[in-house]
């Protein structure tokens, strides 16, 4: 579903994102780890049609970003770091809004609205302004607002970045279930949630990817290393370093 | 244009100008237009006095002036605000292309000013009451303050583009806006045209005929020019190519 080849992104003249590839198929949901600034963002803004990259090509379902892409963004749902909202919106009328701007309209879009309040648990706010939620909240709708076309792709940047335990056990629990019929990408620095939901994990780091693997592979990857953490630490090289 | 266009298009304008409904600053704007337009036009045009059935001098002549501060105002929040929020992020993911998007959100604060510029019908009331107006100067002089607001929009719109900060983009809209209208000032470009030696002067008209003023009184004169509101007409898209590029700089 989404391939992605030798992707390069310079902002003048740092080197943000450099020769990355993979593919996701359907059914498998990809973690994207990598510490602060590794490019993880950057990649994804990339795969969604927000940034253009440098150098490289992505084709989401066979079809060319660069080339098309107001066609290859209809089978994606994504999810922005920090979960943007607009905020005098109440959180149904933000789903409808989006709802529409997918093509979704009349009687598909009120049922679309119903399917993804219940998923998130949203129907308690569902007239609530969106200024007026919790973090919690507003990142449910924003996750809302990334299924409610019932996407292919899925790309989460920090999903549960924010959450409290049972929320983040949650959203979990949804990614995994919704990662049998799509393909998913999401980034996280948290270690633990890898062995949650991900089939495959990636690391990145300095904008190369360092590894790549079913969590239990990485975990083996480096001699001497029993949990991801000690891996994660050995194979990228924290901000102290640099 | 396919379908779809039109519903991206439409989308966009639906929730934009239902957002400005939710928001107390456009009642605010359209309460002070109203009392700006209409105390202008009774204090400072003397409409009762001037014992003329004409809105040219006593109404439509004081319109740039109010829509050189508050036309930005009602604008400055189009890109701005989707800067701030990071919702220009999840916009530009959404299967739609920037112009749908830039066309849309237009539209809406076009929109929210042709219903400010509504509101000002009881001063068309009252002269036709107190005596029998041309309505032919009436029309242009609408057609003429519309095509100025349009305009100091458009330029916000670009400003926007730019800018997380609505102050910012308020402070550079009213510049814009001031220097568009001031270069065509008679009384400027006539004292500049004294000033400088004769061979600039066709420099002088020539940037003079580029601005808001030149074209807004040619209108207000009552003859329908079109090539005064081809004039504004161009003004808008050459500002809304500005809002894409801006756009299209914070996507780099």
């Amino acid at each position: 579903m989404i391939q992605v080849q030798n992707l390069r992104k310079e902002f003048g003249a740092k080197v943000a994102v450099d020769n990355v590839s993979f593919t996701v198929e359907k059914g498998e949901v990809l973690g994207f780890l990598g510490p602060n600034g590794a490019g993880k963002s950057t990649s994804m803004r990339m795969v969604t049609g927000y940034f253009r990259p440098t150098s490289g090509s992505i084709k989401i379902g066979g079809i060319d970003m660069l080339e098309k892409p107001e066609q290859a963004k209809k089978s994606i749902g994504y999810l922005p770091e920090n979960a943007p909202l607009y905020s005098d919106m109440t959180v149904a009328s933000f789903l409808g809004f989006c709802a529409e701007v997918r093509g979704i309209t009349g009687a598909a879009k009120s049922k679309a609205i119903d399917r993804v309040l219940d998923l998130c648990f949203l129907h308690r706010v569902r007239n609530q302004s969106v200024d007026t939620l919790s973090k919690g909240y507003r990142h449910r709708t924003c996750f809302a607002q990334s299924i409610i076309h019932d996407p292919d792709v899925l790309i989460l940047d920090e999903p549960t970045d924010g959450l409290d335990p049972n929320q983040k056990h949650e959203v979990r629990q949804l990614i995994k279930n919704m990662g049998k019929s799509k393909a998913i990408i999401f980034s996280t620095h948290i270690l633990e949630e890898v062995d949650a939901a991900c089939s495959r994990a990636m690391i990145i780091d300095r904008g190369k990817v360092v590894a790549d693997g079913t969590p239990e592979s990485l975990r083996k990857l480096v001699p001497g290393c029993t949990s991801m953490d000690e891996v994660f630490r050995s194979i990228t090289r924290s901000d102290l370093e640099k | 244009m396919k379908n779809s266009d039109i519903a991206n298009t439409l989308a966009i304008f639906k929730r934009e100008f239902l957002s400005y409904f939710n928001s107390p600053v456009l009642y605010v704007i359209v309460v002070i237009y109203l009392l700006a337009s209409m105390g202008f036009t009774f204090f400072f045009g003397r409409f009762l006095d001037s014992d003329n059935a004409s809105l040219t001098q006593t109404f439509f002549f004081w319109h740039p002036w109010i829509y050189i501060v508050l036309a930005p105002a009602v604008g400055m929040r189009l890109w701005s605000e989707e800067h701030r929020l990071g919702t220009f992020e999840l916009l530009m993911t959404m299967p739609l292309s920037p112009w749908q998007a830039i066309v849309g959100k237009f539209i809406a604060a076009a929109l929210v000013w042709a219903i400010g510029l509504a509101l000002t019908f009881s001063i068309v009331i009252t002269v036709s009451w107190l005596g029998d107006p041309d309505p032919g100067p009436i029309i242009t002089g609408y057609v003429a303050s519309y095509m100025y607001a349009l305009g100091c929009l458009a330029v916000t719109s670009a400003a926007s583009a730019y800018t997380r900060s609505q102050v910012v983009c308020f402070i550079v809209s009213v510049a814009l806006c001031i220097l568009l209208t001031l270069i065509g000032y008679p009384g400027i470009v006539d004292s500049v045209v004294r000033t400088l030696p004769g061979s600039l002067e066709q420099i002088v008209r020539f940037v003079s005929y580029l601005s808001f003023m030149d074209h807004f009184y040619e209108m207000t004169k009552g003859i329908f020019v079109i090539r005064d509101v081809l004039y504004f007409i161009s003004v808008i898209v050459v500002a809304l190519i500005i809002t894409h590029l801006g756009l299209r700089s914070k996507r780099a």
